[in-house]
């Protein structure tokens, strides 16, 4: 309900502007501020709209100081002055706790009603797709259920079709952010979350993984490509066709700590027990000695380690 | 203390009367309420590990309920015993003092060595500190208190020599208060971890 | 029990190697060394170091010894985040590997944070508090020199860690589970943990001394609505610091037991719970964000009325806002990791609970600007930094709410714009806070002023760094640069962002060195303070000599007024008074014990650390053993100050 007065907001925000001028030559307008989704087009319009109010307070404030100094400074003339022992004044003071109250209620307001939309579909009425997103120690692993099919370190995604990322970790926790298409949620061992994405048009994004999870996190970085319907159904079939099986010997190879490229594979593994390590807080069945042999392998990735011209280079 | 005149008033407790042993005094109950909150953040963290057995023994499994009672029983009554001594040192009576100080201690070892067989045969059945996050949390909620009670024996063994040598002074005084107020407050904390480890255990 | 008696070696070697970086340091660290013995031994200064300093219980040494402590730790977290700065300056640089740049911004955070800011925070209410309500010491002086002597020994725990055993390495919030055993074995982490613990067990003591020494020493007529402002945020602050640190000594405590013996309160098995820490660690960060802020608040309204030549506006409104703060600051927690998926009710609560604190918080920035208003004000240098305070804390502030909105917020987490807000906020607000203390306190403290002219040029060359280093990264934020990461590819084009901010860490570096060179040129040149009252000021502390003599009064101050001293002087001469004969004076003895004890609990900490548990063992039977002794022995554990040295020293000044 907010949106149509923020978009005319948007065209007023001076915050942009100000940092064009403070830069210059660099592509600006990446990331966060390059919207190409509902989601990120939304949170940037939130972030306009309090921008635009907090800068509203800073030059206010701004002003008011700059002329307390510029009045009120010490200067030879006014050498004998002895400023007035004011102690307080009601009105003014009750009107400057009224003012933050207001802005933050305006500020409240949307944030509380966006945070409620954003766990919903942003396009309600379209097929979602889901997709299995499990970040390990230091690469990105992709799922499509329906498909069967999964990714290594890229994503591919139909645009214009809302995506139900539904992340997992095994090892540290990461974030899943790809600013471009919206905002982050962590992965986390043992907690299935999710986050709804979705892409206007075609085009390849950036993600990355925006929580320190060791050595080799600043390399977590993944594409997002998005492609019309039509081109994704075409290639989740190639990838059927043409893509090699992934063996249970290589999906736990792949948990392992360590960078590796870009994969695709036209299955994987459905484990009976998955690997995944979530397991341990829903059901509490398990035995100690499959706590214990879970240490052993965590134990053993450790050791994997040491050698750090693997973490160099990646691409 | 700070360089205040330690000028006594003449009305109020032994322990009171100088500003050193007010101040102290104060500072021991500010000190208090920082240990609620240590003991608080274990509990919540106790609570919420409850159910996380990990396949391993429950709490329903392990407690013994004539054991908790017992161990309740003997903190309780130490309890009182040292507020009795507390009440002997404001008559000036030293040996009365003494006297019950010292079954306060005896119930106090009866109260450890309780727990220290109960965490044995815990340990010996397979329930231990890593068996599950369940037991880390039992142990270390229950140890911590433990600890504070083994400590607060050596305190008082202390102030108990140190009032033998020199009897009642606005300073033995203060710390015989003090340290019966720290026996008081284990005595609360045990009350609690008794209803929410414990009673709650057993039944859930 | 075989492990008690097991000094197994890390796995990577008890001292570090491979680095040529470390090496120079060990080099240093040992000239460093022989140098202080070689001087203390040739100008036979031993004994007085032990008697006058490290065996002191007063207040204001102590307090001197805190802030030397935090601007070492200054320097060196100051040097960690140029090494940062430096491998970030142009994409793909090789300056750091991962590995290193993981342990450099870990030891920055938790350095800044923890042993600089806190103590520096804490030496200042050393300094100032008993005598801003005009008392002749803190309620606990030997908990007090406990209390200085365990940070103390936490800090240095610390900071050996990067040349035995390796730093710790999982940033200073120190998520689990990728600080837990399994993914960061190894001395490094448990460094942080013990470190912190010893180090926050002082911390605890220090806010129960202070809460004591406020509530029960005040001098006679000052209630609490006359007191100082700065001693109100102490106040304020010492009751988070107990009602905050006791969490933190359990997070760490539970982390440790983990790690050494394997219990599952963080793991990920077992039914272990990783999140807890993230709770655990917030419930007391964030208060803790408030503890460092709130003295700085206070510090900023001393300076500024004193400079303003005027009363504070709006007293009250500046008591109540921080009070407000204060309660405030326990339910916001949650909004470290509104992206761990607590669902839209819970993130809603917090998120709004965060804005609330804006409310305050404005209060308290129109009240220093109308104090300002109709003022005389004097750029000195403490008044320059308070006022550069201002405008900067308002940037971090602003930033602070767009944070709060959630939805805003999956935007910005971890990435630079965080790292620029808290910086905002922590810089503009608690560094600066800490230098306009230092500056406004200094003629207290060493009876001279420091060189107006260079301060000056500190002041301003530290600033334009500072805003050249922190004002594009909210830009390089939004664009998507995360925080933590040690290198990026040149396509980001976040490379001339980036080598902007580097050029303005360096300048900030340069503004700390010309201050540096400020006060050995000061303490050489200064204008000597004789009148005791160097900025004619408003608080009790100004009516005493430079230094004050370490009974700090010799009568204890009358207090009629808010700004005591402010008032005593307006009311001179209208009063005839007979001067009071002198009493002697009931002072403390020093006492080594509290440096024996902390160190002590180095060695306990140092055994911790490598899990040699007989030594860990063996420092706490150390640590028991001086408490006991200490138990026996303060029976004779003060002294009176005569008439004459009394008389003495009043003539002197």
């Amino acid at each position: 309900m907010f949106g149509k007065k923020l978009r005319r907001l948007k065209q007023a925000a001076i915050l942009p502007g100000l940092f064009l001028l403070l830069t210059g030559c660099a592509p600006i307008k990446s990331g966060v501020l390059n919207p190409q989704g509902p989601v990120a087009k939304k949170q940037l319009d939130l972030i306009l709209w309090t921008s635009g109010l907090m800068l509203l307070i800073f030059v206010v404030v701004g002003i008011l100081f700059v002329y307390m100094l510029v009045k009120y400074r010490a200067k030879p003339e006014n050498e004998g002055y002895e400023p007035p022992e004011v102690h307080e004044n009601k009105w003014l003071e009750m009107i400057w706790t009224a003012i933050p109250i207001v802005i933050v209620a305006l500020i409240a307001v949307p944030t509380v009603t966006m945070t409620f939309d954003l766990e919903k579909s942003p396009s309600p009425h379209k097929k979602p797709l889901v997709i299995e997103v499990t970040s390990a120690d230091w690469k990105w692993i992709f799922k499509y259920p329906e498909q069967g099919i999964e990714t290594v370190n890229y994503v591919k995604i139909p645009a214009d079709v809302p995506i139900r990322f539904e992340l997992n970790a095994v090892g540290a926790m990461n974030s899943f952010w790809v600013p471009e298409l919206g905002g982050q949620e962590y992965t986390m061992p043992g907690m299935s979350m999710k986050l709804w994405l979705e892409a206007d048009k075609p085009g390849t994004y950036v993600g990355r993984s925006a929580n320190f999870s060791g050595r080799g996190f600043t390399h977590m970085q993944f594409d997002v490509i998005a492609q019309k319907e039509a081109d994704f159904n075409a290639w989740v079939e190639q990838v059927k066709k043409t893509a090699p099986k992934q063996t249970e010997a290589q999906w736990k190879k792949l948990l392992q700590p360590g960078l590796v490229g870009e994969q695709t594979y036209s299955s994987y593994p459905k484990l009976k027990e998955d690997p995944n390590m979530n397991h341990d807080m829903k059901d509490m069945d398990h035995g100690t000695s499959e706590a214990n042999s879970m240490n052993h392998d965590m134990s053993g990735m450790n050791h994997g380690m040491d050698g750090s011209e693997t973490m160099t280079h990646m691409e | 203390m700070a360089a205040i005149s330690e000028k006594a008033t003449s009305s109020g407790p032994l322990e009171y009367s100088t500003e050193e042993g007010s101040l102290k005094i104060f500072g021991f109950w500010i000190f208090l309420g920082a240990e609620i909150v240590l003991f608080a953040t274990l509990f919540a963290t106790y609570l919420v590990l409850h159910g996380q057995t990990a396949g391993g023994p429950t709490s329903k499994e392990l407690f013994e309920v004539r054991d908790f009672m017992i161990e309740t029983l003997l903190l309780l009554t130490s309890s009182f015993t040292c507020g009795l001594a507390v009440l002997e040192m404001r008559k000036g009576n030293k040996k009365g003092y003494m006297a019950w100080m010292a079954i306060t201690l005896l119930l106090g070892l009866g109260f450890l060595g309780m727990e220290i067989r109960e965490f044995v045969t815990y340990v010996s059945e397979g329930a231990g500190l890593s068996r599950s996050a369940f037991l880390s949390g039992f142990f270390i909620l229950v140890g911590t208190h433990g600890a504070h009670v083994s400590l607060g024996v050596l305190w008082i063994l202390c102030v108990m020599a140190q009032i033998a040598k020199r009897g009642f002074t606005p300073m033995t005084a203060r710390k015989a208060f003090i340290t019966g107020l720290y026996w008081h407050f284990l005595d609360v904390v045990w009350i609690f971890i008794f209803t929410a480890v414990y009673l709650t255990g057993v039944v859930t | 029990m075989s492990s008690l008696f097991s000094f197994k070696m890390p796995e990577h070697g008890f001292f570090v190697t491979g680095e040529p970086m470390i090496y120079m340091a060990d080099v240093l660290i040992v000239l460093v060394t022989l140098g202080i013995i070689f001087v203390l031994t040739y100008f036979k200064k031993w004994r007085w170091l032990w008697d006058e300093w490290l065996t002191t219980v007063d207040h204001k040494r102590i307090g001197i010894m805190y802030i030397i402590s935090a601007l070492l730790m200054l320097f060196r977290g100051g040097v960690d985040a140029l090494l940062m700065r430096t491998q970030l300056a142009w994409p793909g640089l090789n300056f750091l590997n991962a590995q290193h740049y993981d342990e450099i911004f870990t030891t920055h955070g938790t350095i800044m944070i923890l042993f600089m800011a806190m103590p520096f925070i804490v030496g200042l209410m050393n300094v100032a508090v008993p005598l801003q309500i005009g008392a002749r010491d803190v309620a606990f002086p030997e908990l007090n020199a406990v209390s200085f002597w365990l940070f103390f020994a936490g800090a240095m725990l610390f900071n050996i860690s990067f040349v035995i055993g390796g730093s710790p390495d999982a940033g200073w919030t120190s998520y689990t589970p990728l600080a837990g055993n399994e993914l960061d074995p190894g001395p490094g982490e448990n460094y942080y943990l013990l470190g912190l613990q010893i180090a926050g067990i002082g911390t605890l003591m220090t806010g129960i001394n202070f809460l004591v020494t406020i509530i029960k020493m005040r001098a006679p007529g000052m209630t609490l609505m006359k007191m100082p402002l700065f001693t109100w945020s102490t106040l304020i602050t010492s009751v988070i610091i107990i009602f905050a640190f006791p969490v933190l000594t359990v997070a760490l405590a539970l982390l440790t037991i983990d790690r050494l013996f394997g219990a599952h309160f963080f793991t990920v098995t077992a039914g272990g719970m990783p999140m807890m820490w993230a709770n655990l660690f917030w419930i007391w960060g964030h208060p803790e964000v408030y503890i460092v802020i709130l003295p700085a608040f206070g510090i900023f309204s001393e300076v500024i009325s004193t400079f303003a030549r005027k009363r504070l506006f709006g007293y009250r409104a500046m008591v109540y806002s921080m009070v407000a703060i204060s309660a405030l600051s326990f339910i916001v927690w949650l909004h470290h990791f509104f992206t761990m998926g607590q669902g839209p009710w819970i993130n809603s609560f917090f998120g709004v609970s965060t804005m609330l604190i804006a409310i305050p918080t404005g209060v308290k920035v129109f009240n220093w600007l109308l104090t300002l208003h109709k003022g005389r004000i004097e750029f000195t240098q403490p008044m320059l930094w308070a006022l550069a305070f201002i405008p900067s804390f308002l940037i971090g502030g602003v930033t602070g709410v767009m944070l709060a909105a959630v939805p805003a917020d999956y935007q910005y987490h971890n990435s630079y714009f965080l790292i620029s807000h808290f910086h905002y906020v922590l810089i503009g607000g608690t560094v600066f806070g800490c230098f306009a203390g230092l500056t406004y306190w200094w003629p207290k403290m060493f009876g001279h002023k420091l060189d107006e002219r260079l301060g000056k040029w500190a002041f301003w060359v530290f600033n334009i760094g500072f805003h050249l280093c922190f004002i594009p990264m909210y830009l390089v934020g939004l664009q998507g640069m995360t925080r933590r990461i040690y290198t990026y590819p040149a396509e980001t084009g976040w490379g001339p962002i980036n080598m902007v901010e580097t050029i303005g860490a360096f300048i900030m570096g340069i503004g700390f060195l010309i201050f540096c060179y400020c006060v050995y040129y000061s303490a050489r040149f200064g204008e000597r303070d004789v009148t005791g009252d160097a900025w004619d000021g408003r608080t009790l502390e100004w009516s005493l000599s430079s230094p004050a003599p370490h009974y700090n009064f010799a009568h204890i101050p009358k207090v009629e007024a808010l700004d005591a001293w402010w008032h005593m002087k307006k009311e001179k001469g209208k009063k005839k008074e007979k001067p009071e004969p002198y009493k002697p004076i009931h002072m403390p003895n020093n006492t080594g014990m509290p440096i024996v004890m902390s160190a002590f609990m180095f060695v306990a900490g140092f055994g911790f650390v490598f899990e040699w548990y007989l030594l860990a063992i063996g420092g706490l039977i150390g640590v028991l053993l001086c408490m006991l002794w200490r138990s026996f022995n303060d029976y004779d554990s003060h002294h009176y100050v005569s008439v004459e040295e009394i008389k003495k020293h009043e003539m002197a000044s």
